[in-house]
């Protein structure tokens, strides 16, 4: 047992060191199934940084009802009685005056254009009430001020400003028709809201023809269990029938189409890779076996066994996929995480948000290079150990 | 010779090998008895199965029929494990050329056998000094192949042949790729490891000179040794 581990060792040393004889052709490898890894992982940190971005924005005390049946607040309406409904219905928080802590909301697409790019994206307005603001997680304004109720004012979020044109503090711009000055840019922990465009209720509903028009319900919670009771009330009372979701669950939903969809691009691309890399390591490892074949034979007449020349070899091209799997990773973290990007959310809106690689996620890539790795090795080390001692020694 | 000084026994071997239907015949019904201390010279044309000779001596390759002892043992049946244990214990392959592992230390290479007993790594440093010392190499342990002279590198593998103790050395042309002074050189190591070390050596060799150092000559031919050396 020593001696077979020793045995090992030595014909592992032996191939590592022999590595350099072979350096392009295994810099290809390694090269290759990096690649496949930047793929796969750029894809799932896109994906988690999609993720990140929205799941952040949700809270367990904040209820969020929309029209029965409808997935997003676009598809979404809901009247001035069933607003009224809501604010009186059990669970939901009033302030101390005694006044419900509910936001009706009116959602709409606007038209903006992309700093990089210059290409027209669909930009979320959102008409909030007075409490708006309050019933969302850590806003606060970076610049400028909060608008004026009943004027033509807007605030947007850092993350819009960041990646559309025209948003500066001060600067006018036009949504159709309408005029708006931008009065303030506010941070919103870099959840979904500082992809969007915030207004006075009454004015976007006037200016933009939708009096009486609401489409959304936001109402603080008197703990995270009175959701239950705030369902029920729903369910019982026939002129309600909406669908009530927490902050939390409505954004899970929300993401959970775009996630899957990213990553069913992903895995799939990467894998289609991973076939071409494993074409390139198996060449890689017949060569290395055929350049090895002398010493392989040689150690084998000397006593060595046909296992540590299996090992040797499948070692050798573990390493190789390991190092590009790593690199791949390096590469990803390098130029990838962090990056800010902006996607077609679920309601056809911009989310921007950023590439996010963890270390679970780079393990992913990791092991597929090493699965890589795995079976682009084993067939030559097969052929190793089957080597036949004298026809190798001929070279 | 008596059968207690036999080192290697062959009887009534058959060598063949079939590629694509075809059949050649090597050795048929060889029959060889090497004793205990010889030093042989292998001579012969080229294709008449020297190589052949050794690889089945060396347990490498197997007889088409016939038995193979060594030291009263059949070696010709064994499985390919305990065959490769055996040599690791009794042979010493000395090749053309040298097959050193080209990215390992003379010292490195000379261990490798030594990797395959139960030596703890002490000892197996001790051994390593000791059989490069043979070879007049004590002051090169750390150099590589690359840095070392044909006739140097030859003598590092003869190191790594005798390093772990076999009784049998099996070269193949050990002298082929060097010239007369390092060929001398070479065969004086070979000699004194046959005369003070009582190492049974196995020569293939082309060369008339070189045979000359071994104890006696066997002549090669299609197959078979001719008269005078059965006489021997
Ligand atoms: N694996 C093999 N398959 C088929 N034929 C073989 C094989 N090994 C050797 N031979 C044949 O057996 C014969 C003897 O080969 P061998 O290598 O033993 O000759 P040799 O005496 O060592 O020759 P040389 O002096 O050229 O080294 C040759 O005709 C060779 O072609
Ligand atoms: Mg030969």
């Amino acid at each position: 047992m020593r001696s077979l581990l020793l045995q090992i060792a030595a014909t592992i040393k032996i191939n590592l060191k022999s590595l350099p004889q072979r350096f392009w052709l295994s810099l290809s490898t390694v090269v290759a199934v990096g690649l496949v890894v930047v793929v796969l992982l750029s894809f799932l940190a896109m994906a988690n940084g999609f993720r990140q971005a929205v799941k952040g924005s949700g809270s367990e005390d904040i209820a969020i009802v929309l029209r029965g049946g409808s997935r997003s607040e676009l598809n979404s309406t809901i009247s001035r009685d069933q607003i009224r409904l809501i604010e009186e219905a059990p669970g939901v928080a009033r302030n101390a005056e005694g006044k419900p802590l509910v936001s009706a909301e009116l959602y709409l697409v606007v038209d903006g254009l992309k700093r990089a790019t210059g290409t027209k994206a669909n930009l979320p307005l959102r008409g909030i009430g007075p409490m708006g603001a309050a019933l969302r997680k850590s806003i606060t304004l970076a610049q400028g001020r909060m608008f004026e109720p009943g004027s033509n004012e807007i605030v947007v979020g850092k993350g819009l400003l960041a990646e559309y044109r025209g948003f500066e503090l001060g600067s006018t711009v036009k949504f159709g028709t309408t005029r708006w000055t931008v009065v303030g840019v506010f941070e919103a922990g870099g959840s979904v809201f500082e992809s969007e465009i915030w207004a006075d209720l009454p004015v976007v509903q006037s200016l933009f023809n939708r009096t009486n028009f609401f489409q959304t319900v936001r109402a603080r919670l008197t703990g995270p269990q009175a959701i239950a009771a705030l369902k029920r009330y729903n369910d019982e009372d026939p002129r309600l029938k909406l669908d009530v979701k927490t902050e939390n669950e409505y954004f899970a939903d929300q993401s959970s189409n775009t996630t899957d969809l990213i990553q069913k691009l992903g895995w799939p691309l990467a894998i289609a890779m991973a076939f071409g890399a494993l074409a390139g390591a198996l060449n890689t490892m017949y060569s290395s076996v055929a350049a090895r074949t002398v010493e392989i034979a040689t150690l084998r007449a000397i006593g060595f066994g046909a296992f540590p020349a299996f090992v040797g070899t499948l070692v050798e091209s573990l390493v190789l996929s390991a190092l590009g799997g790593v690199l791949g990773a390096g590469a990803t973290f390098v130029f990838f995480h962090g990056l800010t990007a902006s996607t077609l959310g679920e309601s056809f809106t911009q989310v921007v948000f950023s590439f996010t690689l963890t270390p679970a996620l780079a393990l992913q890539g990791i092991v597929l290079a090493l699965v890589v790795g795995l079976v682009g090795g084993l067939f030559p080390a097969i052929r190793a150990a089957r080597l036949p001692i004298v026809a190798g020694l001929q070279g | 010779m008596t059968s207690d000084d036999v080192l290697v026994r062959l009887t009534a071997v058959d060598k063949r090998f079939t590629k694509s239907k075809e059949t050649i015949t090597i050795f048929e019904k060889l029959d060889l008895a090497i004793a205990s201390g010889d030093f042989i010279a292998v001579m012969g044309p080229s294709g008449s199965g020297k190589t052949t000779l050794l690889n089945l001596l060396g347990g490498i390759d197997r007889p088409s029929a016939g038995e193979i002892r060594f030291a009263g043992e059949r070696i010709d049946g064994l499985p390919e494990s305990r065959l490769a244990h055996w040599r690791a214990g009794h042979i010493g392959f000395i090749f053309q050329f040298y097959n050193l592992m080209p990215m390992l230390t003379a010292a490195q290479n000379v261990e490798l056998p030594l990797l395959l007993t139960s030596l703890g790594g002490k000892d197996r440093r001790r051994r390593v000094e000791a059989a490069l010392a043979v070879v007049n190499l004590a002051d090169r342990a750390r150099h590589y192949p690359r840095e070392m002279s044909g006739g140097q590198q030859q003598r590092v593998a003869i190191a790594r042949a005798v390093v772990a103790d076999p009784g049998l050395l099996l070269c193949d042309e050990p002298t082929g790729d060097l010239d007369r002074s390092n060929a001398d050189e070479i065969l004086e190591v070979l000699r004194l490891l046959n005369r003070e070390m009582g190492k049974t050596i196995v020569m293939v060799t082309h060369d008339p000179a070189a045979a000359k150092y071994a104890k006696r000559t066997l002549h090669l031919d299609k197959g078979r040794f001719s008269e005078r050396d059965l006489a021997a």
